[in-house]
């Protein structure tokens, strides 16, 4: 058996895409176009708090006017405090649930799809937030 | 005066198991250790049963049943990115972090004002941003940090926070508390200390502590100042590097052929080499040691150990397994149930201050170091497997981990479902 060396492999680094501060200009070149800034990280546009923020995969139709697909997923940052509005991830039934927090006139867990009923919270019970959901990251290629 | 606190994650292994699992919540939970053996992890409710730390499992199997406690087999994955979350966290609240374990952390929080209420702040943060409760301690020592630690679990109405800086309530404290209980005091120091009745931390705190020094040693001295409020053990920002690595394990069953044995010292050779280079660190000694079990009595005893030096500091699995070889058929014998095997390395020294050889060249460390990067990457990815001659082709085969939960926060085929 032979081998063949089909290239160096080297160590991966975060993704880097690098992002211009001038236009592209069609003439005289900016003399400001050797300055690039820093590399971009998608990292960076979607978390705030890394410690604080957990991925969740979304399943079911639940959520599809909100833009959730069922596969798509998830970012949840725990450090933000839930708003009426926000949509959350919710302990309901002892399971992890996505909706949309309402908290006046009453506490409900509403559903962005019409073919759902909102779950309505009785008063006595306390409903845990597990975080707020601040992102979708849906992939539109199929690979 | 010094202010420590010690943030100690209650149930720690239990909380991590329930974070993503939330009909668990109220449930009883319990983890057990490589291997499934014992339990080492133990939810409240499984405490109340009466089930203590280390049981093995088949001694309990009937009565965790019974009560439906739900069983994982440790995910230290899961564990160790969770306990780095607690950590990130933590550092927000004092510039100076001492990382005592994989779930307890020291703050330095001298001169810090309303210290209760800061500590009430870090334990309601560390549960929002991570999910998991802590308890906080708060003394002038780290002793008594600890004490303060363990008051804020057993106490409910201490609300999971103590501050020990009144000398009153140290006392107190010390009065009603195990001398078992106390940073530092095993269980030999406890059963010398019952004979010369000595059975609560006040009591130990009240010896004088240079007959302490005689009667046991340095280091216990150390702790009856502490008791007493003289802060002699400092922050340790930096944990020194480890000093040694031991891969090794006693067998479900016994193993009485060569090649099976080789195998596994095999393995335990190359995850060695696997964590020393997690430590970042070479290694000049290896040793390799296989015994029978010291309990049949029936069986004849055999037990034996040798030990290698490398000619060059490498963290190279190759080099390593080569030489874990060599020794292991320097003391293998025919004719014994063997029922524990091992590798430990040792004489560590940093890449960066290595001496070379005469007919070494630095350039080959540059390809090794790269070639392990990429057996490591690999064998991390979850994608794939690499391993070396003489290794089983699959990692895990003396691992039962029958219960073990997914890679949540790790893996994204393992996310959790919503």
């Amino acid at each position: 058996m032979t081998v063949t060396q089909i290239g160096k492999s080297g160590s991966f680094s975060p993704l880097d895409i690098p992002l211009f501060l001038d236009n592209v200009p069609a003439g005289f070149p900016s003399p400001a176009s050797d300055y690039c800034e820093r590399k971009l990280d998608l990292n960076e546009l979607c978390i705030n708090k890394p410690a604080a923020t957990y991925f969740v995969r979304a399943q079911g139709d639940s959520m599809i006017d909100a833009g959730i697909f069922p596969g798509d997923v998830l970012v949840v940052d725990r450090s933000l405090t839930a708003q009426h509005g926000d949509i959350v991830i919710a302990e309901f039934n002892g399971e992890l649930t996505v909706k949309k927090l309402e908290m006046t006139p009453v506490v409900r867990l509403i559903p962005m799809n019409n073919q759902h009923a909102p779950i309505e919270i009785p008063e006595e019970s306390d409903l845990e937030i597990f975080g707020v959901v601040t992102t979708s990251i849906h992939s539109l290629h199929k690979s | 005066m010094t202010t420590f606190a010690l943030v100690d994650c209650n149930n720690f292994y239990c909380s991590c198991e329930r974070l993503f699992r939330p009909e668990l919540k109220k449930r009883p939970v319990a983890v057990l250790s490589n291997n499934d053996g014992c339990i080492v992890a133990r939810s409240q409710e499984v405490k109340d049963l009466g089930i203590s730390m280390a049981t093995p499992l088949f001694k309990v199997a009937d009565q965790l049943k019974q009560h439906q406690v739900q069983i994982f087999s440790s995910n230290y994955t899961l564990y160790a990115d969770i306990s780095s979350r607690v950590m990130q966290t933590l550092e927000q609240f004092s510039p100076k972090l001492e990382i005592y374990s994989i779930d307890e952390a020291f703050l330095d929080l001298t001169g810090f004002n309303h210290l209760e209420k800061y500590a009430q702040q870090i334990k309601t943060t560390v549960y929002q941003h991570v999910g998991v409760p802590v308890c906080v301690g708060m003394a002038p020592t780290k002793t008594l940090a600890k004490l303060a630690n363990y008051a804020a679990k057993k106490f409910q109405a201490t609300g999971g926070v103590v501050d020990l800086s009144d000398p009153v309530r140290q006392k107190k404290l010390l009065q009603i508390t195990p001398v078992a209980e106390v940073w530092g005091v095993g269980r030999k120091h406890t059963e010398k200390l019952k004979r010369i009745g000595i059975t609560t931390a006040l009591q130990l705190a009240q010896m004088d502590s240079r007959r302490v020094r005689k009667l046991y040693s340095v280091v216990m001295e150390r702790t009856v100042r502490e008791l007493n409020g003289e802060a002699c053990i400092e922050l340790d920002h930096s944990p020194a590097a480890k000093q040694q690595i031991i891969c090794s394990r006693s067998f479900g069953e016994k193993i009485t052929d060569y090649a099976t044995l080789r195998e596994t010292v095999c393995e335990f050779a190359a995850r060695a080499a696997e964590k020393l280079r997690e430590e970042k660190q070479y290694t000049r000694a290896v040793n390799v040691f296989i015994r029978t079990s010291p309990f049949m009595k029936t069986d004849p005893l055999y037990s034996n150990s040798a030990t290698g030096k490398l000619a060059q500091p490498s963290s190279d699995t190759r080099d390593i397994l080569a030489l874990a070889v060599r020794l292991f058929d320097a003391i293998w014998k025919e004719g014994y149930r063997y029922a524990k095997a091992g590798v430990m390395l040792g004489d560590f020294c940093s890449p960066r201050q290595l001496q070379y050889n005469l007919f070494h060249l630095p350039a080959e460390n540059t390809h090794r170091d790269k070639l392990m990067q990429t057996v490591d990457d690999i064998n991390h990815s979850g994608q794939g497997q690499i391993w070396f001659g003489g290794q089983r082709p699959k990692q895990d085969w003396f691992m039962n981990q029958s219960n073990l939960s997914p890679a949540y926060t790790t893996r994204w085929d393992c996310l959790p479902l919503v």
